[in-house]
């Protein structure tokens, strides 16, 4: 079987972001990148079916800078078998419009029976790209997956989402694509051998004419929406303080915990 | 000059502080109250690859040169001292000692044992009577046929009794000094090994000392590790790797003080406003976070030039010494930044001066470091 997982390399979520004004990105000076958690339980899974299936392939796949290398890196030392990125300077300027058609190009051809993605990347939280990949390449799509079962004889895959207050159970023809929910997995870290191992692998890196794409479907030409603005907040919070007796307030706080903060 | 980590480095790195974060964190308090062996640590640092991970791949291991192995220690310790130095002691002192100087045959017996963590290693050395002048070995072996018969008390022994191999040295003949020192891997397991009470200490509390005794134990010839004679230069050579081990240590237990003293300083409100605005307090985290870093370049390099072949004795000397001095040092500071808090058990700054303090004696004092550095001056 063969897996493609759909990784981003986005701003580690501990980074302070910073925009220098009139930019519409982010100053990426001093910014350390990590894989984008939900791509992380992406990877995770096809690691996964691999150690259930035996004889799984694995590719990352990656559209970024030359720098996003380093995220596919990190898949290879989990233990993806080869890697591709997709890099040109013409990307500049994409929208997840363009990323999702540039990485349905490169998928193209793969014979992929599961593509793997996050359901959204922690930047730009679009939640877009896994759909729409699935969309160009005209494949089936089950978002926000919390388990995923493989039977590679039928050529089925079995899928549960949670949503709000109920789940669902999903069957599915393959060739399919799937995004990642918090709960799929709980993904590992690559082991020391995996790391030294994965300078040894193939990054192959594909450009816009290697993907057969016009210069006017790429960057912000081809994009569908244009970022108008980008500006870090200011910083003044909205401090509640509740008074009156804590057999009052206490309740009070928990529901606000729960409905504003949504931190329960 | 590029003073980068290479790709591969960096992914090591952030993995053994992720690594730390996830697995020896939540139980580091836990360990340093009740001393308890961290034996699921252990197979947690087997699992992820980074017990034998000096070790050549031929015999099971990672491949990694000792700079990379500094950055996981480093990490490790940030978290947890005591984890660390029971690796550090495996790899460094005992399991690459192995690979060094043990025959082909020696290698395969035990190095792919030792490089998935099935057995863990020991390094014998320290007697009574022999500390900083460690050739003063009063333990003896005996040849007698095709065995030697070892007798003699070895003291402070980490992971004693804990141990399934220990790297001892013995005088096989005393009249030759330092010449006479002979070097034996001891299977705990063998009639007349046994072990003292684990010592109760200051620090590093999760680890475990023991007096490792041997009666009339008998050694087959085939578990010497080199020549009759070769035992000093071979554990003077495992030191030298191992200080930069407990370098990286200090350097660890370092940066978690300075760590903590900056979140604290940030949140801590006194006069009106967080202590952290008080230049008092700022020069104190500017001063440590400047030794921390020539301390770190001070390491690095040591571990660079190590890799790189040959023996870099002083400049290890000079690391361990710095690092252990910077450790000690500004854990003293970080829990002065903490007040009252800082002196509790509940604030982990505590713990992380009494973690420092080991690094500025085992593996060779602070003192015995000055004797290296100062030797290779006046030579
Ligand atoms: C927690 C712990 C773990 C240990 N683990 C191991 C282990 O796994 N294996 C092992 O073999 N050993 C181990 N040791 C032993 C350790 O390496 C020794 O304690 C250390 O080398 C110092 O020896 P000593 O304790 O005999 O001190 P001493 O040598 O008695 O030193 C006392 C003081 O005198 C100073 N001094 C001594 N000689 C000189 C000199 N010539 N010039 C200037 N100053 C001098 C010392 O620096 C020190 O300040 C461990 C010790 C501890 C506490």
């Amino acid at each position: 079987m063969k897996v493609a997982v759909l990784v981003k390399h986005v701003p580690d979520t501990e980074t302070r972001i910073q925009v220098k004004p009139g930019d519409k990105k982010i100053n990426e000076e001093g910014v350390t990148y990590i894989i984008s958690p939900f791509d992380e339980f992406a990877m995770e899974e096809a690691l996964l079916l691999r150690e259930r299936l035996g004889d799984v392939q694995i590719t990352a796949v990656a559209l970024g800078p030359q720098k996003a290398t380093e995220a596919l890196r990190t898949c290879l030392a989990l233990g993806a078998d080869d890697a591709i990125l997709v890099s040109d300077p013409a990307f500049e300027g994409a929208d997840a419009y363009v990323t999702a058609k540039a990485l349905a190009a490169a998928l193209k051809g793969g014979n992929y029976d599961l593509i793997l993605a996050g359901k959204q990347a922690v930047d730009d939280d679009a939640a877009y790209v896994g759909t729409a990949v699935a969309e160009f390449l005209d494949l089936p799509v089950i978002n926000l997956v919390t388990k995923l079962e493989v039977n590679k004889a039928a050529g089925t895959a079995v899928a549960a989402r949670d949503l709000d207050g109920y789940s669902q159970v999903i069957e599915v023809k393959l060739p399919a694509v799937f995004t990642a929910q918090k709960g799929l997995n709980n993904p590992r870290l690559p082991a020391l051998m995996g790391i030294m191992k994965a300078k040894k692998k193939e990054i192959r890196t594909l450009n816009a004419q290697a993907l057969g794409l016009a210069p006017n479907e790429l960057g912000a030409e081809g994009a569908k929406v244009e970022v108008k603005e980008m500006f870090v907040p200011s910083k003044a919070r909205k401090n509640k303080v509740l008074t009156g007796a804590p057999a009052e307030t206490a309740p009070e706080l928990v529901k606000l915990l729960a409905e504003e903060a949504k931190v329960l | 000059m590029d003073f980068r980590l290479t790709e591969e480095q960096q992914m090591i790195r952030r993995t053994a502080r992720e690594f730390a974060e996830r697995e020896l964190a939540p139980v580091a308090i836990e360990l340093d109250k009740t001393g308890e062996f961290p034996w699921d640590n252990w197979h947690k640092m087997a699992k992820q690859g980074f017990v034998g991970m000096t070790l050549s791949p031929e015999y099971g291991g990672g491949g990694a040169g000792l700079l990379e192995f500094t950055l996981v220690l480093e990490e490790l310790s940030r978290v947890c001292a005591s984890t660390a130095v029971i690796l550090e002691v495996h790899n460094s002192l005992h399991a690459e000692t192995i690979e060094h100087f043990g025959t082909p045959e020696q290698k395969q017996k035990w190095l792919p044992d030792l490089a998935t963590g099935k057995k863990l290693g020991a390094f014998a050395l320290t007697e009574p009577n022999a500390g900083s002048d460690s050739a003063a070995q009063q333990s003896t072996a005996v040849l007698k046929g095709d065995h030697y018969v070892l007798n003699g008390l070895k003291c402070f022994i980490t992971s004693g009794s804990k141990a399934d191999l220990y790297l001892v040295m013995a005088m096989t003949d005393k009249s030759k000094g330092n010449k006479g020192i002979t070097a034996f891997v001891v299977e705990k397991d063998r009639k007349g090994v046994s072990f003292g009470l684990p010592e109760d200490k200051m620090g590093i509390r999760a680890s475990i000392q023991t007096d490792l005794i041997l009666e009339d134990v008998e050694v087959p010839v085939e578990n010497r590790l080199g020549a009759e004679g070769d035992g000093f230069k071979i554990a003077m050579t495992a030191l030298d790797s191992g200080r930069i081990g407990i370098g990286a240590q200090a350097l660890g237990i370092a940066q978690a003080a300075l760590d903590a003293s900056v979140a604290y300083a940030k949140q801590r409100v006194q006069f009106g406003k967080p202590i952290a605005e008080l230049q008092a307090i700022q020069w104190k985290l500017a001063e440590m976070a400047t030794d921390i870093d020539a301390a770190r370049l001070l390491l690095y390099r040591a571990a660079w030039l190590r890799d790189q072949g040959g023996r870099v004795s002083k400049e290890i000397a000079m690391a361990k010494l710095f690092c252990a001095q910077v450790a000690m040092r500004h854990t003293v500071e970080a829990v002065q930044i903490h007040g009252g808090n800082g002196y509790m058990r509940e604030y982990k700054v505590e713990r992380y001066m009494r973690d420092a303090k080991i690094t500025q004696i085992y593996e060779g004092t602070s003192e015995v470091m000055k004797l290296i550095i100062a030797s290779s001056l006046l030579r």
